[in-house]
């Protein structure tokens, strides 16, 4: 492993990639895993192809209401629900 | 034995958290054979306010928009509810997304207790109910007969209570008579639905005619062969079980007595000389 390890400056170079592309997150949306560039919650919500005011959301099991959904980070392994309306008894 | 009798003083329609409610009938809006059948089935029952919930949504399905357009476009209100939710937290956080969905803070509060009954969880029903009437929502608890449960939600702010009649989708009536009749008796002013276990119209007007206040139902209206008619026949019942009720039933007696005058029978004492 050590042989075949990435030169100092291909770890800088990655490093350099990083900050210019998003971060890569492995979150769970809906109880199934995603990778997603998406920085918050309202730019998961928007890659994913949900109208804004057509879903609700919960991440880690509490409520954030559409208006928190922009200044909400994601961080790795975050859960989040993003509802709609249904049919109900 | 007629336990609670309708207060003359009372009026005849039913307010919920200050609102009129001109329909006694609140009806589900799942498990129809289609959304058509369901709007159609709303329509028959005349009812004015229908249950709804919040589920995951899937990626660019936009599944919930076209049902959400469909109840808006029947101009009655909706009362999301917290199905399938286990815990508090579980059961605050969908109540907040469905508040924000359907813009309305009216909540059908369900915390279940047990896979097999679906039996409201009370302890967990009155923390989130505490937590949800601190955040403004008026909570419609689904409880049990239960009349201390009963008590503690009434004191954490429920203007009203909705005890089963039989655990969800049964169809079995009213399985507890004479505690719903305690119920009734123990809280006369409090607006009382029966929520769940009705499984035909005899049922709901046996409801009514002990002074519940209304009823709520899904599957004994979605699961018949005939959903529209069914809401029909669930209309009259509830209809002619609060006209009953308001009407006075007469006192049950252990012994017979004869409806037609006695006095002036025909051949009266002739086979006695």
């Amino acid at each position: 492993m050590l042989a075949s390890g990435p030169r100092p400056s291909q770890i800088s170079g990655s490093i350099a990639a990083t900050l210019d592309t998003p971060m890569q997150l492995k979150v769970f949306v809906n109880g199934e895993a995603t990778v997603t560039n998406a920085a918050t919650l309202a730019e998961l919500v928007a890659q994913f192809g949900f109208a804004e005011t057509g879903v609700a959301t919960a991440l880690n099991g509490d409520f954030v209401p559409r208006g928190s959904r922009q200044s909400t980070r994601l961080a790795g392994d975050d859960k989040v629900e993003i509802v709609s309306p249904r049919q109900g008894g | 034995m007629n336990t609670a009798l309708p207060n003359p003083q009372t009026p005849a329609s039913l307010s919920l958290y200050g609102v009129s409610v001109p329909s006694r009938l609140l009806l589900g809006t799942a498990l129809y054979p289609s959304p058509k059948v369901m709007a159609d089935a709303v329509k028959a029952a005349g009812a004015s306010i229908v249950t709804v919930s919040v589920r995951r949504e899937s990626a660019r399905a936009n599944s919930g928009r076209g049902f959400f357009e469909l109840v808006r476009s029947l101009n009655v209100r909706v009362m999301p509810n917290t199905a399938g939710c286990r815990t508090p937290r579980e059961a605050i956080a969908t109540a907040h997304m469905a508040r924000e969905l359907f813009g309305t803070d009216w909540v059908k509060l369900e915390v279940i207790g047990n896979d097999d009954t679906l039996q409201p969880d009370l302890f967990g029903l009155l923390e989130a109910a505490r937590a949800l009437i601190g955040d403004g929502f008026k909570v419609f608890p689904y409880t049990t007969e239960d009349l201390i449960a009963a008590e503690r939600l009434r004191e954490a702010g429920c203007e009203v209570l909705m005890p089963w009649a039989a655990p969800i989708g049964t169809g079995r009536g009213l399985a507890n008579p004479y505690a719903l009749r305690s119920l009734r008796t123990y809280f006369p002013d409090t607006p009382l639905i029966i929520d769940a276990g009705i499984g035909a119209p005899s049922h709901a007007a046996a409801a009514m005619e002990i002074g519940f206040d209304a009823v709520l139902l899904n599957s004994a209206v979605a699961r018949a062969a005939d959903p529209v008619r069914m809401a029909g026949a669930f209309s009259a019942a509830i209809a002619a079980g609060r006209t009953a009720f308001e009407a006075g039933l007469m006192e049950t007696r252990d012994t017979a007595t004869p409806s037609t005058p006695v006095a002036g029978t025909p051949f009266f004492g002739l086979d006695k000389s």
